[in-house]
This record gives C-alpha cells, sequence and structure tokens, in this order.
C-alpha cells in the first residue's frame, strides 16, 4: 500500500543517485515541485525520462542532476528551446549529457511494454530514420503471422516514476483526470512511485471516466497543492503561460539560471 | 484587398489546403494555426486530434501548447498517449498530418533533431516528437515551413521524420501506408510531388513572389512545374479571421 510522506521524506526514501527516474506529465499534470525537491537534495548521475522534457527537465539538467536523458520531444512548448538542455547538449555544461532519444510513439511502446510486463513493444516507426543508429533501444522484428518488418523498442522499467494527479483518497487511491498522458503507464511499469496530489479527498465521485492507480500500485502518496505549478491541474488551475515565456529569459544565461535556482529551489526549502 | 505579410500567406494557403479533410493531426506553431483557421473559415466540421490525446478539439483562442486545457476542455474525447498513437493515428484514422520543421530537403524528408553533427550538435533542436508516425500514418501529409538556403537544404543534418525517403517507391520498401507529403507550403510558394520522381516541385508561387526568389531561397537544384500558377490573394475574410486568432492567443507561432 502506499504510504502518505512529506514531499521531502518521498524522495529521500525513493530516488538515489544513479537511479532512473521518470517524471511524467504531457504539459498537464507536471510533477514540478517533486522536481525541486530533487533538486535540493542534490541528487546526481540521473537517468531522467518524459517523453515531453520541458521546463522540469530544465532545471534539473541545468542544476547537474542528470547524467542521461530518454526522451522523444525537449522543447518550451509554443516558446522554443529548453536552453540548459541545449546547452548540456552542445557545450557539455554542466556536464555532459547522454541521450536515447525516441519519437512520442515508440517511448510511449517502451514504456507501455514496461508496464505489460513485456521485453519490447511493436510498433510501425523509424523506417528509414536516423534515429536508429544513434539508439541501442530500437530495433527491428518480422511478424510472424504477415512477415511485415516493425520497428521493436525495448521495455522501459524505472527505478522510480513521478506523477502529479488531481486526487487521492483516504487509502491512497488515486485519480487524475484531462491530459493524462502515460502516467499511469509509467507507474506501473516502475519498480516504486511517488504521487504528488492537489487534494485528499475521503472519497471519489463517479462522474467522469478518470485514471484511477490502486494504492497498493504506488510507493508514496503526498500532499502537495499546487505541486505542478507553471503546468496545471484541470478542475484546480490553469496553465501559467507568461512563467514558460519568462523561462525563456532566466534560463538563457548561465548566471540568471544559478541565480534563480539559487533563490527560487534552494533557498524556498521542501514544503 | 488588404496588405498582407508573407507568413499570412503561408498559413492561409495551408488552411485551404484542409477544405474536405475530415481529421488533421495537428503540429504547433504554423501548422495549429493553419487548421485552426481552416476549422474558423471553411470546414467548421474538421476534427483536429492533437499529440496530447485531445481529439475534436475545438479551441477559441490559439493554444501556445498541445497540452493547453482549452485543447482538453472543447475536445470530443481525451485519450492517453499510447491510445493517441497506437488506436487513432497508427491504422490510419486521422485523414491529414500537418507538420513543420527546422530543415526539409527535395523529398520532403524532415529535420527536427540537431543542426551540425548529432554528437556535438551547433544547434540541438526539440527531436522527433510525434512527426515521424504522423508522416508514416495519415494518407495525406501538408508540411508548412518558412523558406531560406538554411531551411530548404540539400542534405539534412538528421533525418528524423521520413517524406519520400530517397525518392520514388521509397515509402513502399520502407512500409509506410500513407501517401506521404502531398503538399510542401513555404512563404515563398508551394511545391508538390511529382507523380514519377516524387520530388517536391514548384507548382505555384505566392503573390508577389518571382521564381528567382524561390530558386535563391532553395538549396538544391530546384524542380519546377512548366505552368506555374499564382496563388490566390488573401480575401479580407481569410485575414480578418487569422488576425482574430492570433489577437487572441499569446501564442508566437512559434515552430
Amino acid at each position: 500500500m502506499a504510504e502518505f510522506l512529506s514531499l521531502e521524506s518521498a524522495i529521500a526514501a525513493n530516488v538515489h543517485d544513479g537511479d532512473m527516474v521518470a517524471l511524467e506529465g504531457f504539459t498537464h499534470l507536471i510533477p514540478f515541485a517533486a522536481g525541486h525537491e530533487i533538486i535540493r537534495q542534490r541528487r546526481r548521475d540521473l537517468t531522467l525520462v518524459r517523453l515531453t522534457p520541458d521546463l522540469i527537465f530544465d532545471q534539473l539538467i541545468g542544476a547537474g542532476c542528470a547524467r542521461k536523458l530518454i526522451f522523444s520531444w525537449g522543447g518550451n512548448p509554443g516558446v522554443g528551446s529548453l536552453h540548459r538542455f541545449r546547452d548540456a547538449v552542445e557545450h557539455d555544461w554542466p556536464r555532459a549529457l547522454d541521450l536515447d532519444e525516441h519519437t512520442h510513439a515508440g517511448l510511449a511502446n517502451r514504456i507501455v511494454a514496461g508496464a505489460a510486463g513485456l521485453p519490447f513493444a511493436v510498433l510501425r516507426a523509424y523506417a528509414g530514420t536516423d534515429a536508429r543508429a544513434h539508439s541501442s533501444t530500437i530495433a527491428s522484428v518480422t511478424c510472424p503471422f504477415t512477415g511485415e518488418i516493425l520497428a521493436a523498442v525495448a521495455a522501459l522499467r524505472p527505478d522510480v516514476t513521478i506523477i502529479h494527479a488531481q486526487q487521492a483518497d483516504r487509502a491512497g487511491n488515486v485519480r487524475l483526470w484531462g491530459i493524462t498522458g502515460v502516467q499511469k503507464e509509467s507507474v506501473l511499469a516502475a519498480a516504486r512511485s511517488i504521487v504528488t496530489v492537489e487534494e485528499i479527498v475521503d472519497e471519489f465521485s463517479d462522474d467522469r471516466n478518470a485514471v484511477v492507480l490502486p494504492s497498493w500500485t504506488m510507493t508514496a502518496i503526498v500532499h502537495v497543492p499546487g505541486g505542478c505549478f507553471p503546468s496545471y491541474a484541470a478542475g484546480y488551475s490553469e496553465r501559467d503561460n507568461d512563467y514558460y515565456e519568462a523561462w525563456d529569459h532566466l534560463s538563457r544565461d548561465r548566471a540568471v539560471f544559478e541565480d534563480w535556482l539559487e533563490r527560487e529551489v534552494f533557498e524556498v526549502g521542501a514544503k | 484587398m488588404s496588405a498582407f505579410t508573407t507568413d499570412e500567406v503561408m498559413t492561409i494557403a495551408a488552411s485551404r489546403e484542409l477544405t474536405g479533410a475530415r481529421s488533421c493531426f495537428v503540429g504547433i506553431g504554423l501548422p495549429s494555426v493553419a487548421a485552426n483557421l481552416a476549422r474558423s473559415l471553411h470546414s467548421p466540421g474538421l476534427v483536429l486530434v492533437y499529440e496530447s490525446g485531445t481529439i475534436g478539439a475545438k479551441p477559441t483562442h490559439l493554444p501556445l501548447s498541445i497540452g493547453d486545457g482549452e485543447l482538453a476542455r472543447t475536445a470530443d474525447v481525451v485519450v492517453s498517449v499510447p491510445e493517441i498513437f497506437n488506436y487513432w493515428l497508427q491504422p490510419g484514422r486521422i485523414d491529414v498530418g500537418m507538420l513543420g520543421a527546422a530543415q526539409v530537403d527535395r523529398f520532403a524528408n524532415l529535420n527536427t533533431t540537431v543542426i551540425g553533427s548529432y554528437d556535438r550538435p551547433i544547434v540541438r533542436l526539440p527531436g522527433a516528437g510525434g512527426a515521424p508516425e504522423i508522416a508514416s500514418a495519415c494518407p495525406r501529409v501538408i508540411v508548412v515551413m518558412r523558406q531560406s538556403k538554411r531551411t530548404f537544404v540539400d542534405t539534412l543534418d538528421f533525418l528524423t521524420t521520413v517524406g519520400f525517403g530517397d525518392g520514388a517507391g521509397a515509402r513502399s520498401r520502407l512500409g509506410m501506408p500513407g501517401a506521404g507529403p502531398q503538399v510542401l507550403i513555404s512563404d515563398l510558394g508551394i511545391f508538390r510531388p511529382d507523380p514519377s520522381t516524387s520530388e517536391m516541385t514548384l507548382t505555384t508561387l505566392h503573390p508577389g513572389v518571382s521564381f528567382e526568389d524561390v530558386r535563391d531561397a532553395t538549396g538544391w537544384d530546384l524542380a519546377f512545374s512548366s505552368e506555374i500558377t499564382e496563388t490566390p490573394e488573401p480575401t479580407d475574410e481569410e485575414l480578418e479571421i487569422l488576425r482574430q486568432l492570433h489577437a487572441g492567443s499569446t501564442a508566437k507561432g512559434a515552430v
């Protein structure tokens, strides 16, 4: 059963140096507060996983937490580049960053295979592209029924997956709705999981076809209202688009970024 | 007729290509502007599909990202990311894919990964996202991007998304079900694949653009149609709706 913990305790107990850590969320429900706690606890050599690494990954990479990134689209949506990600790839600052890069469909299917307990997933992808030459987790497989040659992608099983959700009930079951990305599959694929939630409720209303993760599929639940700011939680908050645009400036220069990191992450402390 | 910019002509030309389409898998930036313009103008029933899993989104303002709350709130249905790719895109259920890119070559292959070498890039770009499977699976693909010698290149720095590969027959050899990029729209003109070679061929010039302008902004020996036509000027209605869409949005139209 999942335990209710503080954010500090949940990260300390479940995220270790060298771990493969997925922080999922597709524009919506991005676990920023948990990412900041990883930075504050100065975790190192992480392999970070996410389909759409955006600002929180830029911050983790700029803070020196990551050794490797497994991803499929790394940008500031609608705004432009992730400057800390670019600085790491282009100039090894603050350290070199290995990449294992996929398409959204490829990486989503790697996580699905992880959740399903299979060694790989099959999809129609990657033929004719340069991606195959740069990834050891893409191969081909011949369909035993039709002979069609398809892409095979290796299952992905993070040491820990972290997501943000709208609600947990008092038994530790978690519910999320709206754009749900690949969060359910990422939790089920991982050895451990931490879910930060907007609200703890006595019981769920039953009027939505929402994703429910039973308590026994997760490791820790943490009550962190606003824990996905500046992304949003449908029903609780709006996306702060101005913050995403401001990040373009805050992240462009190393010194400005380090000043931001000191003020907005280290000095703030755990919630 | 009002004055208009080259970006406006490009966006309006792209939206016209969606006439008659039932559904469109929409990339963020220029494609999203063009698709929303089509829905506002001539195709109110056009089903907009975003890779965030929002199917049938009806945004009242341009979204900044593909996962804006507005898309989920106005969608017919919201599905997970594995589902949007495996159940909806891969079987060819979405008629048209509309994509942008940083580089394109003569066979409409696209690069959104790096400028320079992969291991030590000059510019690290966002990467593939959903584009490769959109370009493979959708029955028809529209590419929209600004044109210069830096974007229309002889050799891509990285082949992220296959258009026509190395030319005629490549898509079927690679097992790609869709027909590939049937049109490439830039801020200078419109290109369509040659039926025998699959090479993107200049067929249409935008108003005020000369053949030489296009040739000088193309990094390969440009193929052109024997009868080059001119893009009809944007109508007042097209311009008005496009400007209303932009005015109601914080989006900068980044690709």
